[in-house]
């Protein structure tokens, strides 16, 4: 099995109210040199398949089901391909 | 006049649903389940609101997975009405049968309550029976009740009297334009936040929902005259 990252930010048009409430707590911490927060989402993927497969498929996965291409973009990084 | 209300692992609000269209209004309505693909026999589909499974990934999101909604898609094709309100909205969002998605209220709470709403266009077959630029107050109940769209698509949308109802108060959650309800291209799928079915008799609070279902079962008749 490959291990597949799956990366989903919200897309800069966005406002994105969970980044500021964070970035609003993390400057009453004391982090004042903070400027801005956004909030995205991982998703790990186990699969199989070859490098190329994967690469195909997982992007299918992310345009059929697991990002909201009105809202959101991403990206991904495949892990070592299992040998054989 | 025979509704099928579409229910999901989560959908909770199925049965207000049938309540309203059966025991107020007096059509027959049943509720369909999602892995039940045959929609072919019925005259409208409502998609009910509440948490299908589970909200988890995005609202709306997984129920792409049902069966249900490839026969919806078919459904949607022949012209016939589908009305889905709240999670039912974010399901047709989600299944790019409307515009548009949804983020998190933009004070991240969970919040409901009633809305006062502005009737954008009141010659849908939807909202027929509402006069154009009445405000009607109906009940919404959500946590991902900020609408989302492009300017250019609101633009557009507005141009084409596809906005069908405007928040006239601050429960529009952060939602572009304020928008509480949009229409497909065609006209004849409906996705609306707040929810008509909870006001439909006045000892729970309100009858402002009724003209919505009254809407739909007139233009129906009016296009099945002699189905006697």
């Amino acid at each position: 099995m490959t291990k597949v990252n799956v990366y989903v930010t919200l897309r800069e048009s966005v406002v994105d109210p969970q980044g500021i409430a964070a970035k609003d707590a993390l400057h009453k911490l004391g982090f004042d040199e903070v400027g801005n927060v956004r909030i995205g989402r991982l998703i790990e993927l186990e699969l199989s398949g070859t490098q190329a497969e994967i690469e195909e498929r997982v992007k299918k996965m992310c345009e059929v089901l697991l990002v909201n291409k009105v809202i959101e973009d991403y990206s991904f990084e495949i892990g070592e391909v299992a040998g054989k | 006049m025979r509704f099928a209300i579409l229910s999901f692992p989560g959908s909770s609000c199925d049965e207000d649903m049938v309540h309203a269209v059966l025991n107020i209004v007096g059509e027959g309505a049943e509720v369909v389940n999602h892995n039940q693909a045959d929609l072919k026999s019925f005259d409208a589909v409502i998609l009910p609101t509440g948490a299908s499974f589970g909200d988890y990934l995005r609202p709306g999101a997984l129920a792409q997975s049902s069966p249900a909604i490839n026969s919806l898609k078919e459904f949607v094709k022949t012209g016939k009405p589908v009305l889905g309100v709240g999670n039912g909205f974010q399901i047709l969002v989600e299944a790019g049968i409307l515009p548009g998605a949804f983020l998190i209220n933009k004070d991240l709470k969970f919040r409901s309550g009633n809305s006062t709403l502005n009737v954008e266009n009141a010659s849908t077959r939807f909202t027929a029976v509402y006069e154009e630029g009445q405000q009607i107050t109906l009940p919404f109940a959500h946590h991902y009740g900020n609408y989302y769209v492009d300017k250019e698509t609101a633009k557009q949308l507005k141009a084409d009297g596809r906005i069908v109802f405007t928040y006239a108060d601050d429960s529009h959650d952060g939602s572009v334009d304020g928008i509480a309800g949009v229409l497909n291209v065609q006209g004849n799928v409906l996705g609306m936040m707040p929810l008509p079915e909870r006001a439909v008799e006045a000892i729970i609070g309100g009858t402002d929902g009724l003209p919505l279902f009254q809407s739909i079962i007139k233009n129906w008749s009016e296009n099945n005259v002699s189905h006697a």
